[in-house]
């Protein structure tokens, strides 16, 4: 019984998973969204399922995936977008737009808090003050934004957005879409056949209708958030278009694009409150989809079923298990605990890894594309170093300290990916498979082996000072460890220093450009050459080298996320403001733990009775 | 003799390795700091290709060195590579992997030297349809002197910004006239006379200098902006008075002109330019985004490239990480003018830009081998007893 205990944990685990996986059955009378939520449309360069564009907004705007309306309900990402797609007036009072500053809420005349949701009903009344300030702000340089002006901006670049939303479909506030199409497209073929010679001319009436609604069509296109018309089976990504740009080239009720028609049934359908009518049309444009572009398709479905499993918050949350279960098998129970943190861990592994190549799939890229996947990338890489050293070693060591890597990754990841679409396009100089699988890769292969070398010897310094578990041999062992996994960090911070040295020259002709990122790569080589040569000279020993291998966690984070928020590069990221002080706490904590291992041998607990290194 | 051997000692010894390794980290430390405040140039300046980082108190009045230099750390770091490889080489496989990592490094640094000391990075800007057989530098300045006299050629002398910026009075045989420089600006505004308080005084006496005023400016530290020289010159013919001053700045576009002994003369300053042997003409800039966006896909210029002879053309693309490689420059696609109306090209004059594709290549053989010997050990080293 007991051998088989950590396969019943392991089992447990997985049945947890796959419980979360099951997706969600719509009751009776409730709108099947499922289909709706699946379907692709054009943001941003990318074809994407609406409930991508729903999750991101609504980070963009509140930062979390869902809304929490007043009567204690949650609602969904896509519900949410669907109210604000069809019927905005329903969307207007829902509190979706954050406000984290006290002077801001004071100027409408809410109650001066930390933070609060409003509703756009709310905030209806001060869209000019806000369009003021809020520009006023665009034009202040990021980095001297007071707060005021940085909230304002915020609100200001979210309402933007709402409100492009709410015109993606079709102008806001309309009703009876489908009617309306099919009134303008016929105008338009009479108006045609009215040109010829002999015919009559259209009457005035009808010549206003087609005069107002191709204003409103371009009106619709020009505000349009998304291009929700797929092209016929032969088109390229190019060919997507905006309700309003596919009506304008309409010519008879016929010519209107399947598309089309599709989301204006969809809209009267919601706002008719009918859901049979609106999970009929929905499946049957996802059928249209399915048979014209059989790809984007299967890649927008993938996307979805990827969104609802949410793999690094369940990769997150067991990575944290095999830490305690491996912090656990130090106490008690060494072997069984031990051996159930080790396959928790490979579990953990499992889910990051199909989350990791899920994206990589989705996006047609290397991994690391941006801060986000880095952080991804660094997590993943720790775990996989770590379970190499664990089954050399046997000692829990890897299986706790991977594991605290991967989990921390994992919540900068979510973090950084506040800021909305993750798998965004890549910018022109970054369009290089090539460099982005070597380059970019190696490199954060690189933080991964220095950040796992740092919390190893984090590990052997508080085993040490605070319990009496540091024998001889064990603080030997873990040194070994850390050279070991140094060794690692030095050959790939080299490499992939060098490699983006060389991408360097290709695209910017300079090998070398003492560049902030370009010299924290540099940092890190020479830290990793500095601990090797002093050791192998004799000039630090054991506990020398634990302490440099601790710095080096100080010096990675500089090099990964320091030398961004320098405001000298060409990018400056949102997240980057709020994580400085915890940038600088990490660091300090650092230092002082290497201070704390100063303290004289007789002072470590584990120590005391033995003496000496 | 025991001095040369204890001086070898010393040079090839690896407490002299780890020094110059911790210095060289606390420069770069301290050079990425700096360049919060002071500017990526400037940084690169001062604390990586100079020999000592110098301080001075606000005041400039005198300079102490404070810190080894780039290019001291380096020439030391060499210095301790090779001798320390005279001192230790020998044939083993066992030390094959260490002596290559270090061969490599000996090639990576002598070639970083090497292009610090003998690069040059300037720039080609091309309408579309235009011919230039010169690159501009992105910092440097010159003043040109023009005769214009003939329509059809312009005979130019150049005077390096670095000579104005000394003041006094510039000679030089092919100009029958001295040119003294009155007052010198190594970054300027210029605004109309009257505009703002402390613009009341014109410039100088003679052509636009006469409507504008000068104001000195703080040199910039941003990436994205150039600092605006701008000269007062006095202009005194070999035979004869005076012709009075002129007003000459980056800032403007017109040249400055006056005629002397029935020649047309006429000033400009200007980014100091490069000549080729041959030009370049731009056919066609496409700038790509992605659909629905602002963000770039891609940028390519199409150009013809002629020989002085006008005989051999041929037309290439230069695009993103596709640089063109030509008679020992090198084209990159550096950026565009406003409206894609033009292509800005990014042009390299590096004679040891393979060296670090060459060290590259011998480190990394160098670092697997010898890493897969200590793998090999460590792992077999790891394994802890079997229990029967």
């Amino acid at each position: 019984m007991k051998r088989l205990l950590p396969y019943i944990f392991l089992l447990a685990s997985v049945l947890w998973l796959g419980l979360s996986w099951v997706p969600h059955t719509p009751k009776q009378g409730e709108f099947d969204l499922g289909a709706f939520s699946r379907i692709p449309v054009l943001v941003g360069g990318r074809i994407k399922p609406l409930d991508t564009v729903a999750r991101n907004s609504l980070l963009i705007m509140r930062g979390k995936q869902t809304v929490y309306i007043p009567d204690g309900k949650t609602l969904a990402a896509t519900r949410w977008l669907a109210d604000t797609l069809f019927d905005g007036k329903v969307a207007d009072t829902y509190p979706v737009f954050a406000v984290a500053n006290q002077e801001v809420l004071g100027m409408f005349g809410m109650p001066q808090q930390d933070k609060r949701y409003c509703t756009f009903d709310e905030l209806r009344n001060y869209l000019p003050q806000i369009e003021e300030q809020g520009k006023a702000s665009s034009e202040t340089d990021s980095k001297e934004r007071t707060p005021f002006q940085t909230a304002i901006f915020n609100l200001r670049n979210s309402l933007v957005l709402y409100q492009q939303l709410k015109n993606s479909v079709h102008p806001e506030g309309t009703v009876d879409f489908a009617k309306e199409i099919n009134t303008y497209a016929e105008t338009i073929f009479a108006g045609t056949a009215s040109l010829k010679e002999g015919a009559t001319p259209l009457e005035k009436e009808r010549m206003n209708l087609l005069k107002t609604s191709l204003a409103r069509y371009q009106a619709q296109t020009d505000s349009s958030y998304m291009r929700v018309v797929a092209p016929l089976a032969d088109g390229q990504a190019m060919d997507w278009l905006t309700t309003g740009d596919a009506l304008i080239r309409v010519d008879s009720p016929e010519s209107i694009p399947a598309p089309v028609s599709a989301f204006a049934d969809m809209g009267d359908a919601y706002r008719a409150g009918d859901n049979v009518a609106f999970s009929k049309v929905t499946k049957e444009y996802a059928g249209w989809l399915s048979i014209q572009h059989p790809d984007w398709t299967l890649r927008s479905n993938y996307e979805l079923r990827f969104n609802q499993m949410e793999p690094f918050y369940q990769s997150m949350v067991l990575y944290v298990g095999a830490f305690l279960l491996a912090c656990c098998s130090w106490l008690v129970c060494p072997k069984g605990l031990r051996k159930t943190a080790f396959l928790i861990l490979l579990l953990a592994l499992v889910v990051h890894s199909f989350g990791m190549f899920s994206r990589m799939w989705l996006q047609g890229r290397p991994p690391v594309t941006n801060l986000y996947s880095s952080a991804i990338f660094v997590g993943w890489g720790a775990v996989v170093l770590g379970i190499v050293i664990e089954r050399l070693f046997r000692d829990g060591i890897g299986i706790a300290c991977s594991g605290l890597v991967g989990f921390i990754t994992l919540i900068i990841a979510h973090h950084l990916g506040s800021n909305g679409d993750t798998l965004e396009m890549m910018t022109a100089v970054l369009d290089s498979n090539i460099w982005l699988a070597t380059h970019v890769v190696v490199i954060t292969a690189g933080y991964s082996a220095m950040f796992l070398a740092g919390f190893i010897a984090l590990a052997y310094v508080l085993l040490g000072l605070l319990t009496n578990r540091l024998t001889k041999e064990t603080a030997k062992t873990l040194t070994r460890m850390v050279y070991g996994v140094v060794c690692f960090a030095t050959l790939f911070s080299f490499v992939g220093t060098v490699l983006g040295g060389i991408w360097a020259d290709q695209s910017w002709g300079r090998f070398w450009g003492w560049d902030p990122k370009e010299n924290g790569a540099l940092l890190i080589v020479l830290w990793c050459s500095l601990i090797l040569h002093a050791r192998w000279g004799g000039f630090i020993r054991q506990r020398g080298l634990i302490c440099m291998a601790i710095l080096g966690n100080v010096i990675t984070s500089f090099s990964w996320f320091g030398v961004n928020m320098l405001g000298v590069g060409l990018h400056s990221y949102g997240f980057m403001d709020q994580a400085f002080p915890w940038l600088i706490g990490f660091c300090i904590s650092q230092v002082a733990i290497v201070f704390c291992a100063q303290l004289p041998l007789t002072s470590w607990k584990s120590f005391a009775k033995q003496g000496g290194e | 003799m025991q001095i040369l051997n204890r001086l070898f000692g010393v040079l090839s010894s690896l407490r002299l390795t780890v020094i110059s390794i911790a210095a060289a980290f606390v420069l770069v430390f301290a050079g990425t700091l700096a360049q919060v405040h002071a500017g990526l140039y400037y940084v690169q300046e001062q604390y990586f290709q100079s020999w000592m980082v110098m301080w001075s108190p606000a005041s400039g009045a005198y300079k102490i060195p404070i810190f080894p230099g780039g290019h001291l750390i380096g020439a030391v770091l060499l210095i301790n590579l090779i001798t320390a490889h005279i001192r230790r080489f020998s044939w083993t496989w066992s030390k094959a992997g260490i002596q290559l990592i270090h061969f490599g490094l000996i090639v990576m640094l002598a070639g970083g030297l090497a292009t610090d000391l003998f690069s040059v990075n300037s720039y080609m800007r091309l309408r579309k349809g235009e011919t230039k057989n010169y690159s501009e530098d992105a910092i440097r300045m010159e003043l040109a002197v023009i005769d214009e006299t003939d329509a059809s050629i312009d005979q130019v002398t150049a005077i390096p910004g670095e000579v104005l910026s000394k003041g006094g009075e510039i000679t030089h045989e092919t100009l029958p006239f001295k040119i003294i420089i009155r007052s010198f600006f190594a970054n300027s505004k210029l605004r109309n006379v009257g505009q703002e308080q402390g613009t009341s005084l014109p410039a100088a006496s003679n052509g636009i200098g006469q409507r504008l005023s000068i104001t000195i400016a703080e040199p910039t530290t941003k990436i994205d902006e150039r600092d605006v020289m701008s000269a007062v010159v006095e202009i005194i013919p070999n035979k004869g008075a005076t012709l009075g001053t002129w007003l000459i700045s980056d800032a403007m576009a017109e040249r400055q002109e006056f005629d002397l002994e029935s020649h047309h003369w006429s000033l400009q300053i200007r980014p100091a330019r490069y000549y080729k042997p041959y030009s370049l003409t731009l056919q066609t800039f496409t700038h790509e985004v992605y659909p629905g966006t602002m963000t770039p896909k891609n940028f390519s210029s199409k150009v013809n490239i002629v020989d002085p002879e006008g005989k051999n053309s041929r037309q290439v693309e230069i695009w993103m990480n596709h640089p063109l490689r030509h008679e020992g420059d090198t084209y990159y696609q550096s950026g565009f003018e406003p409206d894609d109306s033009g292509t800005v090209l990014q042009v390299v004059r590096n004679p040891s830009y393979q060296a670090p594709y060459v060290s590259c290549i011998i480190v990394a053989i160098g670092l697997i081998m010898q890493f897969t010997r200590h793998l090999t050990g460590f792992a077999r080293r790891a394994k802890p007893p079997i229990v029967p």
